[in-house]
């Protein structure tokens, strides 16, 4: 039909040489030969190619456009943040809440903040991570998986609702506990008296802010510890370890990582969590003992003013967020990294 | 009427890697091509060059040419999804949508591209295509079905319907049968036999008889050694290279000497 | 007699140094006896007998073990007792939420308070209420409204681009730097306090629109910042699980990338996607302190989520409790909060049973 389809292969040179117009025409007609022109993929061939492409060049486009943005939007939350705070360090330094600048005023709050975390992850961590042993080493093979969904319900509470719990039910029984502290354990700096009546101290709050963390570090470590290649388990367990020795020696090593960078996110929540604290904690300024009122938390600080603020004292609780931000984006990229590091070793093997 | 391939000089490379290294071979027009081979040789690497299918994997390139009719596929002008549609693949492990119907498989080429086809055609379509690839008379009475609850064999089957009803010229066909039990690979290697009346088949295959029985030519691809580039050793009539290559290392394969 | 032999011989070899297994449930019914009488010594309490029972039995239980069987298997067996304690542990203060929500909830929720807002509703009225025992009057809707709003809009934005960068991130970006660093950052945005989104939000609307500006829709854009990642992490698992052959069959009929994912590779990840999106929504639902930041707070309803402040149920039970309507009868304001609360656990619930049964009932049929 063509001449050329018969020309020995290599002497027809490169397929520049066989001009476009003679190839799309000339396969139209074999092939609607060979299909009775029923062959629906013929009119596709008269179509410009070019539509279709420019359907691709869109669509990665605009999916390029959205990652993008993300990468943007953190950015910006940076800039934005960066520039509604400016007018506080630039402001009179007697203007600012406490009247001695905004260092005076931001360093009691983020102490207070730490401490609130500190408590958390003290009290949660080692829970977490049994909890997480149990679901993945402990519990019955069948129930494991509904005892994981049990842990996930906890992280799905919203946060308010933690708070009210806190501020209406724990903290009336705990004030009682702490009366007992005060009394008998009062020489430790953290117990000093008198007590709070009403229980709505730091270390309620820390309680509180330890069953929020409790999940996060939980699901993380339980995903590390299903991980654990099962031939180092075996090799501990045919060498006649108990199950505990079996744990101590395979999982928990090979899981360390994991661990810690589940607490640090622990941290991160802890660090930003803002209702609980700001229902349960009766704010004051920075005191040592855990069982009386007092403290404050960044987050807890923005909630409860920032709805009556104008002026100077938007700008003052707008870089106080700042500051949270930077804190958390620190806490949060180091265990981000710990894992990524993690994940490229353990692929590794 | 022809549809032949013609590969002149080429090289593959993943990245910096020389993966496949000079192919020259001519593809006869409606026939069976087997390319056998070792492990890791090459074949299927070169078999996906054939209809650009390498270049989904990010870093792949080739040098050389790969002709169709006399038509460069790798022209710079030459979209390679219209490749493509000319050349069609068939794969290792059976893949039909999991999300749609027998029918819908089978029209999955047309309907993917928005094409638009009457439902007297489709469904004359679906029925050519399924007769085609030996499954209408199993299937005809549940088009309706998930492609997914048949058995593997007629997944495969499923699978070449789905390539033929987009007309293509020519067929790849990457170790096709390798995960189908030998009931089942029959049906192939018949439906391979009655493919050739229409399309240029070009088969990776594993198996040394079933690359007797159902090609007409052989090429045989062997590697020097690992992280050397792949090479194609001898190309013949399939009869020639399993009863007198003249390759040695051709003979070795074919006798089960290593391999 | 041969029964005899074999049975005292396994007893020999394989069970020799170990204690009948109704050692354990022996010393625990003793704790739970000595557990009794000692919280009576102090006080009676049924708090008090657990922790002392449970405190009695795992330091007997450990040492019974170490005498009976050495000092190995008490340690494993300590821990055992110690990891199932944990759990019983945790699970505590879910208990004790989920009691109290819906012990002082349920009797809150009414008709009228599912169907009325605060409008109207003084201190006056609460105290009313509260004297003459007539039922409490006002209710959530307007919160209900705020809160169905807010979290629509931000559903709105999320979801496309939580999508399109999880379809970047796995079919185009494919572990490239710009890719690498789009997932760094999308894990280090879940981890954003959601009070600073909300503060970044009412910057943003701030330098646009003049300061003080709240309405739903900056709230929408807050609650955003809190749910693209988590779309974007659940959608991009979703996607890679798709497996490649299936994108190579498309490729391999002449279908162009585009239209492989959007016809092949996103329906057959749907379930799973459409589970990853209710689950976001279920964690931006129950958020307050962005809501406090960007929307303020209304006692009437607003349909308008682009003009004036509205209210949400998160920022309703958090006042109702701190700032009760009446500061002298504060037990209105404490049981609408409650009703809240219940509602608010009700729709996340719902979510979440949601989300499991999508992914469930739609789960991808794979051929294998």
């Amino acid at each position: 039909m063509e001449t050329g389809r018969d020309r020995p292969p290599f002497t027809a040179g490169t397929s520049s040489d066989v001009p476009s117009s003679a190839r799309t025409p000339g396969r139209h007609c074999i092939r609607n030969d060979r299909l009775e022109g029923k062959d629906v993929s013929t009119n596709s061939l008269k179509e410009p190619t070019d539509r279709g492409r420019a359907g691709d060049k869109i669509f990665s486009g605009v999916s390029l456009a959205a990652g993008v943005l993300i990468l943007a939007v953190l950015f910006s939350v940076a800039v934005f943040l960066l520039v509604q705070a400016a007018p506080t360090f630039t402001a009179d330094p007697t203007e600012i809440t406490g009247g001695e600048g905004f260092a005076a005023y931001i360093v009691p709050i983020i102490i207070g903040t730490v401490i609130a975390a500190t408590i958390a992850l003290v009290i949660a961590t080692p829970i977490a991570i049994a909890v997480a042993l149990f679901i993945s080493h402990y519990a019955p093979r069948r129930l494991a998986r509904a005892f994981g969904y049990v842990i996930d319900l906890l992280a799905a509470i919203p946060s308010v609702i933690y708070g009210a719990w806190g501020y209406i039910v724990l903290a009336p029984q705990l004030a009682t506990v702490y009366a007992w502290l005060a009394e008998n354990l009062g020489w430790i700096p953290i117990f000093t008296g008198p007590a709070s009546q009403t229980g709505k101290t730091m270390l309620t709050v820390g309680i509180v802010l330890a069953v929020m963390v409790i999940p996060i570090i939980t699901s993380l470590s339980r995903e590390i510890f299903l991980q654990t290649p099962s031939l180092h388990e075996e090799a501990a367990l045919a060498m006649g370890a108990t199950r505990w020795e079996m744990v101590r020696m395979a999982v928990l090593p090979f899981a360390r990582p994991g661990i810690i960078s589940a607490t640090m996110l622990g941290l991160g929540r802890a660090l930003g969590e803002t209702m609980a604290v700001a229902l349960v904690l009766s704010p004051g300024a920075l005191v040592a003992s855990l069982v009386k009122t007092g403290n404050q938390t960044i987050a807890a600080e923005i909630a409860l003013n920032f709805p009556e603020a104008f002026g100077l004292r938007l700008n003052e609780l707008i870089a106080a967020g700042l500051v949270l931000f930077v804190i958390t984006l620190i806490v949060n990229m180091i265990a981000r990294f710990i894992i990524t590091r993690h994940k490229e070793f353990s692929g590794a093997n | 009427m022809s549809n032949r391939i013609d590969v002149k000089d080429l090289n593959v490379y993943y990245s910096k890697f020389l993966a496949v290294e000079d192919v020259t071979i001519n593809i006869d027009a409606r026939s069976v091509t087997a390319f056998i081979g070792p492990s890791g040789c090459g074949k299927s690497t070169f078999l996906r060059t054939l209809n650009r299918m390498h270049e989904v994997i990010p870093g792949a390139r080739v040098e050389g040419e790969v002709l169709l009719d006399g038509d460069n596929l790798y022209d710079s002008a030459v979209d390679p999804v219209t490749v493509r549609g000319r050349i069609g693949m068939v794969f290792q492990r059976p893949n039909p949508f999991p999300t749609m119907s027998i029918r819908d498989n089978v029209l999955a080429g047309v309907k993917l591209n928005d094409k638009r086809i009457s439902k007297s055609d489709a469904d004359a379509l679906v029925e050519k295509s399924l007769r085609g690839a030996n499954l209408w008379n199993e299937v005809k009475d549940r088009l309706a079905r998930p492609g997914s609850g048949l058995s593997g064999g007629q997944q495969q089957r499923l699978c070449i319907a789905r390539a033929i009803a987009v007309s293509p010229q020519v067929i790849l066909m990457d170790e096709p049968c390798s995960a189908l039990d030998p009931i089942s690979t029959l049906a192939i290697e018949d439906l391979i036999n009655e493919l050739k009346a229409q399309y240029t088949v070009v088969i990776v295959t594993h198996n040394m008889q079933q690359a007797a029985r159902v090609s007409d030519k052989t090429a045989f691809f062997n590697i020097a050694g690992t992280g050397k580039p792949g090479k194609l050793i001898e190309y013949d009539e399939t009869t020639t290279i399993f009863n007198n290559p003249s390759v040695k290392a051709t003979e070795d394969y074919v006798s089960g000497r290593f391999g | 007699m041969a029964a005899n032999q074999t049975l005292q011989r396994r007893q020999s070899q394989l069970t020799r140094g170990r204690l009948p297994s109704y050692a354990v449930w022996v010393v625990l019914a003793a704790s739970v006896v000595l557990g009794a009488a000692l919280s009576a010594l102090i006080g009676f309490s049924v708090v008090g007998w657990a922790v002392i029972t449970a405190v009695v039995f795992v330091v007997t239980a450990t040492i019974v073990t170490a005498v009976g069987e050495g000092e190995r298997r008490a340690k494993d067996r300590l821990v055992t007792f110690l990891v199932y304690g944990a759990f019983l542990l945790a699970l505590l203060p879910l208990v004790s939420v989920l009691w109290t929500v819906l012990e002082r909830g349920i009797p809150g929720l009414s008709y009228n308070f599912l169907f009325t807002s605060m409008n109207g509703v003084t201190g006056a009225v609460d105290n009313a209420s509260v004297e003459n025992g007539t039922p409490v009057l006002g209710g959530a809707y307007h919160a209900v409204i705020g809160t169905l709003l807010i979290t629509f809009w931000a559903t709105l934005i999320s979801v496309p681009i939580g999508l399109l960068t999880a379809v970047y991130l796995v079919e185009y970006g494919q572990g490239n730097r710009l890719a690498r660093a789009i997932t760094f950052f999308v894990d280090v945005m879940t981890g954003i306090p959601s009070i600073v989104a909300g503060l970044f939000a009412a910057a943003l609307f701030a330098l646009l629109f003049g300061p003080g500006t709240r309405t739903g829709f900056v709230a929408a854009v807050a609650l955003s910042v809190l749910m693209i990642p988590v779309v974007v992490r659940s959608t991009e698992e979703m996607l890679k699980i798709v497996p490649n052959e299936l994108r190579e069959a498309a490729y391999a009929l002449g279908v162009r990338k585009w239209r492989t994912i959007t016809r092949v590779v996103i329906p057959t990840a749907i379930s799973g996607i459409a589970s990853g999106v209710t689950l976001s929504i279920a964690r931006v639902i129950g958020e307050t302190a962005p809501i406090l930041v960007t929307a303020g707070f209304a006692s009437s309803i607003n349909w308008n989520v682009f003009s004036g402040w509205m209210g949400t149920l998160p920022t309703f039970i958090y006042y109702q409790i701190l700032t009760p309507t009446s500061p002298t009868a504060p037990d209105p304001s404490t049981q609408r909060a409650w009703a809240a609360a219940l509602l608010l656990i009700l729709m996340v619930m719902l979510l979440n049973l949601g989300a499991r049964l999508i992914a469930s009932m739609f789960a991808p049929k794979t051929s294998r």
